[in-house]
Protein backbone atom coordinates (compact mmCIF):
# COMPACT_ATOMS: atom_id res chain seq x y z
CA UNK A 1 0.00 0.00 0.00
CA UNK A 2 1.38 3.38 -0.98
CA UNK A 3 1.67 5.94 1.84
CA UNK A 4 -0.89 8.07 0.02
CA UNK A 5 -3.46 5.28 0.21
CA UNK A 6 -2.56 4.57 3.80
CA UNK A 7 -3.27 8.20 4.67
CA UNK A 8 -6.55 8.07 2.74
CA UNK A 9 -7.74 4.95 4.58
CA UNK A 10 -6.70 6.41 7.93
CA UNK A 11 -8.40 9.72 7.25
CA UNK A 12 -11.60 8.04 6.07
CA UNK A 13 -11.67 5.72 9.10
CA UNK A 14 -11.17 8.67 11.43
CA UNK A 15 -13.89 10.60 9.62
CA UNK A 16 -16.40 7.74 9.81
CA UNK A 17 -15.61 7.24 13.52
CA UNK A 18 -16.13 10.97 14.12
CA UNK A 19 -19.43 11.13 12.28
CA UNK A 20 -20.54 7.99 14.13
CA UNK A 21 -19.61 9.52 17.47
CA UNK A 22 -21.46 12.69 16.56
CA UNK A 23 -24.59 10.77 15.64
CA UNK A 24 -24.48 8.66 18.80
CA UNK A 25 -24.11 11.81 20.91
CA UNK A 26 -26.96 13.47 19.04
CA UNK A 27 -29.18 10.42 19.49
CA UNK A 28 -28.39 10.38 23.22
CA UNK A 29 -29.50 14.01 23.37
CA UNK A 30 -32.71 13.15 21.62
CA UNK A 31 -35.03 13.88 24.53
CA UNK A 32 -32.88 16.38 26.41
CA UNK A 33 -32.13 18.61 23.44
CA UNK A 34 -35.73 19.04 22.39
CA UNK A 35 -36.61 22.68 22.82
CA UNK A 36 -40.14 21.90 24.01
CA UNK A 37 -42.56 19.14 24.93
CA UNK A 38 -45.62 18.54 22.78
CA UNK A 39 -48.84 17.63 24.64
CA UNK A 40 -48.23 13.95 23.82
CA UNK A 41 -44.57 13.85 24.94
CA UNK A 42 -45.52 15.89 28.01
CA UNK A 43 -47.98 13.32 29.27
CA UNK A 44 -45.47 10.57 28.52
CA UNK A 45 -42.72 12.36 30.47
CA UNK A 46 -44.97 12.60 33.58
CA UNK A 47 -44.33 16.28 34.29
CA UNK A 48 -45.02 17.25 37.92
CA UNK A 49 -47.17 20.31 38.63
CA UNK A 50 -44.95 23.31 39.32
CA UNK A 51 -42.02 22.01 37.25
CA UNK A 52 -40.89 24.66 34.75
CA UNK A 53 -41.12 23.34 31.19
CA UNK A 54 -41.74 24.53 27.66
CA UNK A 55 -44.78 23.39 25.75
CA UNK A 56 -45.17 23.56 21.98
CA UNK A 57 -47.85 22.64 19.48
CA UNK A 58 -50.65 23.97 17.35
CA UNK A 59 -53.34 26.29 18.68
CA UNK A 60 -56.58 24.35 18.27
CA UNK A 61 -59.12 26.03 15.99
CA UNK A 62 -61.82 27.86 17.94
CA UNK A 63 -60.16 27.28 21.30
CA UNK A 64 -58.94 30.80 22.12
CA UNK A 65 -61.14 32.29 24.85
CA UNK A 66 -60.61 35.90 25.92
CA UNK A 67 -60.86 36.49 29.69
CA UNK A 68 -63.17 39.09 31.22
CA UNK A 69 -60.21 41.36 32.11
CA UNK A 70 -59.17 41.62 28.45
CA UNK A 71 -55.53 40.55 28.94
CA UNK A 72 -55.84 36.93 30.00
CA UNK A 73 -56.67 34.17 27.55
CA UNK A 74 -57.05 30.43 27.56
CA UNK A 75 -56.55 28.16 24.58
CA UNK A 76 -55.84 24.55 23.74
CA UNK A 77 -52.51 23.37 22.34
CA UNK A 78 -52.68 20.17 20.35
CA UNK A 79 -50.44 17.77 18.52
CA UNK A 80 -51.61 14.75 16.60
CA UNK A 81 -52.34 12.62 19.66
CA UNK A 82 -53.10 14.85 22.63
CA UNK A 83 -54.27 18.27 23.76
CA UNK A 84 -53.32 20.57 26.62
CA UNK A 85 -55.23 23.54 28.01
CA UNK A 86 -53.12 26.67 28.46
CA UNK A 87 -53.79 29.87 30.40
CA UNK A 88 -51.82 33.05 29.66
CA UNK A 89 -51.93 36.65 30.82
CA UNK A 90 -50.25 39.24 28.65
CA UNK A 91 -49.81 40.45 25.08
CA UNK A 92 -49.72 37.71 22.46
CA UNK A 93 -47.29 37.81 19.48
CA UNK A 94 -48.66 38.93 16.10
CA UNK A 95 -48.40 35.47 14.63
CA UNK A 96 -50.38 33.91 17.47
CA UNK A 97 -53.57 32.83 15.67
CA UNK A 98 -55.74 29.74 15.73
CA UNK A 99 -54.22 26.91 13.73
CA UNK A 100 -50.67 28.23 13.98
CA UNK A 101 -47.73 27.03 16.05
CA UNK A 102 -46.95 28.27 19.56
CA UNK A 103 -44.22 27.68 22.16
CA UNK A 104 -45.10 28.50 25.78
CA UNK A 105 -42.85 28.73 28.85
CA UNK A 106 -44.55 27.87 32.11
CA UNK A 107 -45.70 25.15 34.48
CA UNK A 108 -48.58 22.83 35.08
CA UNK A 109 -51.09 23.89 37.71
CA UNK A 110 -52.50 21.25 40.06
CA UNK A 111 -55.79 21.28 38.12
CA UNK A 112 -53.97 20.23 34.92
CA UNK A 113 -54.02 23.63 33.20
CA UNK A 114 -50.67 24.80 31.84
CA UNK A 115 -49.96 28.34 33.04
CA UNK A 116 -47.70 30.14 30.57
CA UNK A 117 -45.34 32.96 31.60
CA UNK A 118 -44.39 33.75 28.02
CA UNK A 119 -45.66 32.89 24.55
CA UNK A 120 -43.62 32.64 21.37
CA UNK A 121 -45.19 32.13 17.97
CA UNK A 122 -43.72 29.35 15.87
CA UNK A 123 -43.68 29.83 12.15
CA UNK A 124 -44.15 26.77 9.95
CA UNK A 125 -42.14 25.92 6.84
CA UNK A 126 -44.83 27.19 4.46
CA UNK A 127 -44.43 30.53 2.72
CA UNK A 128 -47.66 31.65 1.07
CA UNK A 129 -48.48 35.08 -0.40
CA UNK A 130 -51.35 36.88 1.28
CA UNK A 131 -53.61 36.81 -1.77
CA UNK A 132 -53.20 33.03 -2.03
CA UNK A 133 -53.79 32.38 1.65
CA UNK A 134 -57.60 32.28 1.32
CA UNK A 135 -57.42 29.58 -1.32
CA UNK A 136 -54.82 27.68 0.63
CA UNK A 137 -56.55 27.35 3.97
CA UNK A 138 -55.42 23.75 4.40
CA UNK A 139 -51.84 24.82 5.14
CA UNK A 140 -52.53 24.84 8.88
CA UNK A 141 -53.61 21.21 8.60
CA UNK A 142 -50.39 20.47 6.74
CA UNK A 143 -48.31 22.10 9.47
CA UNK A 144 -50.04 20.04 12.10
CA UNK A 145 -48.87 16.90 10.34
CA UNK A 146 -45.26 17.97 10.14
CA UNK A 147 -45.16 19.31 13.70
CA UNK A 148 -46.42 16.17 15.37
CA UNK A 149 -44.02 13.94 13.49
CA UNK B 1 -5.39 15.77 -8.94
CA UNK B 2 -2.00 17.41 -9.10
CA UNK B 3 -2.63 19.05 -12.46
CA UNK B 4 -3.58 22.30 -10.69
CA UNK B 5 -1.02 21.82 -7.91
CA UNK B 6 1.33 24.13 -9.75
CA UNK B 7 0.55 27.61 -8.34
CA UNK B 8 1.51 29.27 -11.63
CA UNK B 9 -1.05 27.18 -13.53
CA UNK B 10 -3.64 27.85 -10.85
CA UNK B 11 -3.01 31.59 -11.02
CA UNK B 12 -3.37 31.58 -14.83
CA UNK B 13 -6.78 29.95 -14.38
CA UNK B 14 -7.88 31.97 -11.32
CA UNK B 15 -7.12 35.36 -12.78
CA UNK B 16 -9.81 35.39 -15.49
CA UNK B 17 -12.15 33.25 -13.34
CA UNK B 18 -12.31 35.80 -10.51
CA UNK B 19 -14.11 38.60 -12.44
CA UNK B 20 -16.13 35.96 -14.31
CA UNK B 21 -17.60 34.89 -10.95
CA UNK B 22 -17.58 38.27 -9.23
CA UNK B 23 -19.57 40.47 -11.62
CA UNK B 24 -22.40 38.03 -12.47
CA UNK B 25 -22.53 37.14 -8.76
CA UNK B 26 -22.85 40.77 -7.69
CA UNK B 27 -25.46 41.43 -10.37
CA UNK B 28 -27.57 38.39 -9.44
CA UNK B 29 -27.29 38.96 -5.68
CA UNK B 30 -28.22 42.65 -5.88
CA UNK B 31 -30.91 41.91 -8.46
CA UNK B 32 -32.45 39.20 -6.28
CA UNK B 33 -32.40 41.50 -3.24
CA UNK B 34 -34.11 44.28 -5.21
CA UNK B 35 -36.61 41.77 -6.60
CA UNK B 36 -37.28 40.45 -3.11
CA UNK B 37 -37.57 43.90 -1.62
CA UNK B 38 -39.86 45.56 -4.16
CA UNK B 39 -41.60 42.96 -6.31
CA UNK B 40 -42.55 40.12 -3.98
CA UNK B 41 -46.02 39.83 -2.38
CA UNK B 42 -46.36 40.07 1.40
CA UNK B 43 -46.70 36.78 3.24
CA UNK B 44 -50.00 35.70 4.78
CA UNK B 45 -48.70 35.72 8.38
CA UNK B 46 -45.29 37.37 8.33
CA UNK B 47 -46.14 40.28 6.03
CA UNK B 48 -43.03 42.07 4.78
CA UNK B 49 -40.73 40.25 7.20
CA UNK B 50 -40.63 37.32 4.76
CA UNK B 51 -38.27 39.34 2.54
CA UNK B 52 -35.32 38.68 4.82
CA UNK B 53 -35.10 35.08 3.52
CA UNK B 54 -33.40 36.34 0.34
CA UNK B 55 -30.35 37.11 2.48
CA UNK B 56 -30.86 34.70 5.38
CA UNK B 57 -31.16 31.45 3.40
CA UNK B 58 -28.18 32.02 1.03
CA UNK B 59 -26.08 33.08 4.06
CA UNK B 60 -27.06 29.93 5.97
CA UNK B 61 -26.29 27.64 3.03
CA UNK B 62 -22.96 29.30 2.30
CA UNK B 63 -22.00 29.28 5.97
CA UNK B 64 -22.53 25.51 6.03
CA UNK B 65 -21.22 24.92 2.49
CA UNK B 66 -18.09 26.89 3.38
CA UNK B 67 -17.25 24.49 6.17
CA UNK B 68 -17.84 21.52 3.87
CA UNK B 69 -15.33 23.17 1.53
CA UNK B 70 -12.83 23.54 4.39
CA UNK B 71 -13.33 19.88 5.35
CA UNK B 72 -12.84 18.59 1.80
CA UNK B 73 -9.80 20.81 1.20
CA UNK B 74 -8.35 19.69 4.54
CA UNK B 75 -8.82 16.03 3.58
CA UNK B 76 -7.09 16.65 0.25
CA UNK B 77 -4.28 18.42 2.09
CA UNK B 78 -3.76 15.58 4.55
CA UNK B 79 -4.10 12.68 2.12
CA UNK B 80 -2.67 13.91 -1.16
CA UNK B 81 -0.42 16.66 0.26
CA UNK B 82 -1.90 18.95 -2.39
CA UNK B 83 -0.03 22.26 -1.98
CA UNK B 84 -3.03 24.45 -2.83
CA UNK B 85 -5.57 22.62 -0.64
CA UNK B 86 -4.40 24.16 2.63
CA UNK B 87 -4.42 27.60 1.05
CA UNK B 88 -7.94 27.01 -0.29
CA UNK B 89 -9.19 25.91 3.15
CA UNK B 90 -7.75 29.04 4.75
CA UNK B 91 -9.23 31.25 2.02
CA UNK B 92 -12.73 29.87 2.70
CA UNK B 93 -12.66 30.51 6.46
CA UNK B 94 -13.24 34.28 6.61
CA UNK B 95 -16.03 34.48 3.97
CA UNK B 96 -17.63 31.41 5.57
CA UNK B 97 -17.55 32.98 9.02
CA UNK B 98 -18.97 36.21 7.58
CA UNK B 99 -21.91 34.41 5.99
CA UNK B 100 -22.55 32.42 9.18
CA UNK B 101 -22.64 35.71 11.09
CA UNK B 102 -25.00 37.26 8.51
CA UNK B 103 -27.24 34.21 8.89
CA UNK B 104 -27.34 34.57 12.69
CA UNK B 105 -28.01 38.31 12.57
CA UNK B 106 -30.72 38.24 9.90
CA UNK B 107 -32.29 35.30 11.74
CA UNK B 108 -32.45 37.33 14.95
CA UNK B 109 -33.95 40.30 13.08
CA UNK B 110 -36.56 37.97 11.57
CA UNK B 111 -37.22 36.16 14.84
CA UNK B 112 -38.11 39.28 16.82
CA UNK B 113 -41.30 40.16 14.88
CA UNK B 114 -42.12 36.58 13.88
CA UNK B 115 -41.56 34.54 17.03
CA UNK B 116 -41.48 37.37 19.53
CA UNK B 117 -37.83 36.92 20.52
CA UNK B 118 -34.37 37.69 19.13
CA UNK B 119 -32.85 34.43 20.25
CA UNK B 120 -33.75 31.06 21.75
CA UNK B 121 -31.44 28.18 22.62
CA UNK B 122 -33.05 25.56 20.38
CA UNK B 123 -31.16 22.95 18.37
CA UNK B 124 -30.95 24.83 15.08
CA UNK B 125 -29.91 28.22 16.44
CA UNK B 126 -27.43 26.76 18.89
CA UNK B 127 -25.74 24.48 16.33
CA UNK B 128 -25.48 27.41 13.89
CA UNK B 129 -23.84 29.53 16.61
CA UNK B 130 -21.43 26.64 17.24
CA UNK B 131 -20.57 26.72 13.52
CA UNK B 132 -19.73 30.42 13.80
CA UNK B 133 -17.48 29.74 16.81
CA UNK B 134 -15.83 26.85 14.93
CA UNK B 135 -14.99 29.30 12.14
CA UNK B 136 -13.42 31.69 14.65
CA UNK B 137 -11.42 28.83 16.16
CA UNK B 138 -10.29 27.70 12.73
CA UNK B 139 -9.19 31.22 11.75
CA UNK B 140 -7.22 31.59 14.98
CA UNK B 141 -5.61 28.18 14.52
CA UNK B 142 -4.78 28.72 10.84
CA UNK B 143 -3.16 32.09 11.60
CA UNK B 144 -1.25 30.81 14.63
CA UNK B 145 1.84 30.18 12.53
CA UNK B 146 3.97 33.25 11.87
CA UNK B 147 5.11 31.83 8.55
CA UNK B 148 3.21 33.25 5.56
CA UNK B 149 1.32 30.61 3.60
CA UNK B 150 2.17 27.96 6.14
CA UNK B 151 -0.43 25.21 6.06
CA UNK B 152 -0.19 23.36 9.32
CA UNK B 153 -1.87 19.99 9.68
CA UNK B 154 -3.47 20.94 13.01
CA UNK B 155 -5.86 23.32 11.23
CA UNK B 156 -6.66 20.63 8.65
CA UNK B 157 -7.51 18.11 11.37
CA UNK B 158 -9.68 20.74 13.07
CA UNK B 159 -11.42 21.44 9.75
CA UNK B 160 -12.34 17.77 9.36
CA UNK B 161 -13.47 17.33 12.98
CA UNK B 162 -15.61 20.46 12.79
CA UNK B 163 -17.54 18.97 9.85
CA UNK B 164 -19.40 16.78 12.36
CA UNK B 165 -21.47 19.86 13.16
CA UNK B 166 -22.81 20.23 9.60
CA UNK B 167 -25.18 17.20 9.59
CA UNK B 168 -26.22 18.18 13.12
CA UNK B 169 -27.30 21.63 11.89
CA UNK B 170 -29.11 20.03 8.99
CA UNK B 171 -30.95 17.43 11.12
CA UNK B 172 -31.50 19.60 14.21
CA UNK B 173 -35.06 20.55 13.30
CA UNK B 174 -35.97 16.91 12.68
CA UNK B 175 -34.24 15.25 15.66
CA UNK B 176 -35.39 17.75 18.25
CA UNK B 177 -38.50 19.84 18.70
CA UNK B 178 -37.27 23.32 17.90
CA UNK B 179 -38.42 26.90 17.71
CA UNK B 180 -37.01 27.05 14.20
CA UNK B 181 -39.32 25.70 11.50
CA UNK B 182 -38.47 22.54 9.61
CA UNK B 183 -36.80 22.60 6.20
CA UNK B 184 -38.89 24.29 3.50
CA UNK B 185 -36.73 23.13 0.61
CA UNK B 186 -35.90 19.42 0.57
CA UNK B 187 -35.03 16.92 -2.14
CA UNK B 188 -38.73 16.04 -2.19
CA UNK B 189 -39.80 19.57 -3.12
CA UNK B 190 -40.54 22.93 -1.59
CA UNK B 191 -43.24 24.40 0.62
CA UNK B 192 -42.27 27.91 -0.42
CA UNK B 193 -44.58 29.54 -2.94
CA UNK B 194 -42.93 30.13 -6.34
CA UNK B 195 -43.37 33.89 -5.85
CA UNK B 196 -40.61 33.62 -3.22
CA UNK B 197 -38.81 30.53 -4.49
CA UNK B 198 -37.67 31.96 -7.85
CA UNK B 199 -35.96 35.09 -6.43
CA UNK B 200 -34.56 32.90 -3.65
CA UNK B 201 -32.80 30.66 -6.17
CA UNK B 202 -31.46 33.71 -7.99
CA UNK B 203 -30.15 35.04 -4.66
CA UNK B 204 -28.53 31.70 -3.77
CA UNK B 205 -26.85 31.54 -7.19
CA UNK B 206 -25.64 35.14 -6.94
CA UNK B 207 -24.26 34.87 -3.41
CA UNK B 208 -22.60 31.53 -4.27
CA UNK B 209 -20.79 33.07 -7.26
CA UNK B 210 -19.69 35.96 -5.03
CA UNK B 211 -18.46 33.47 -2.45
CA UNK B 212 -16.41 31.67 -5.10
CA UNK B 213 -14.92 34.95 -6.31
CA UNK B 214 -13.99 35.94 -2.73
CA UNK B 215 -12.28 32.59 -2.15
CA UNK B 216 -10.28 32.91 -5.40
CA UNK B 217 -9.26 36.48 -4.50
CA UNK B 218 -8.09 35.38 -1.07
CA UNK B 219 -6.19 32.41 -2.52
CA UNK B 220 -4.44 34.68 -5.02
CA UNK B 221 -3.61 37.14 -2.26
CA UNK B 222 -2.19 34.33 -0.10
CA UNK B 223 -0.01 33.09 -2.98
CA UNK B 224 1.20 36.63 -3.68
CA UNK B 225 2.08 37.08 0.02
CA UNK B 226 4.06 33.83 -0.07
CA UNK B 227 6.02 35.10 -3.08
CA UNK B 228 6.74 38.42 -1.38
CA UNK B 229 7.89 36.56 1.72
CA UNK B 230 10.18 34.30 -0.30
CA UNK B 231 11.67 37.23 -2.19
CA UNK B 232 12.25 39.21 1.02
CA UNK B 233 14.02 36.24 2.53
CA UNK B 234 16.23 35.87 -0.55
CA UNK B 235 17.08 39.59 -0.42
CA UNK B 236 17.90 39.33 3.29
CA UNK B 237 20.20 36.42 2.57
CA UNK B 238 22.12 38.26 -0.13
Amino acid sequence: MKPKHQRLVLALMAFIALIGAGFIAAAALRDEASYFYTPATMSKAKIEPGQAIRLGGMVQKGSIVQGADGVSITFIVQDRDATQKVAYRGITPDLFVEGSGVVADGRLRADGVFVADSLLAKHDENYVPKELADIDMNTAEHTKDTLSK
Amino acid sequence: MHRFANPARFLRLAKPLTPALFWPGLLLALGACAWGLFAVPTERLMGDTVKIIFVHVPAAWLGMGGWMGIAIASLVQLVWRHPLAGIAARAIAVPGATFAAICLMTGAIWGRPTWGTWWVWDGRLTSMLVLFFLYLGYIALANASSEKGDTSRVAAVFGIIGAVNIPIINRSVIWWESQHQKASITLGGSSIDSAYLTPLFVAVTGFSLLFGALVLMRMRAALAEMRIDARMRRMADD
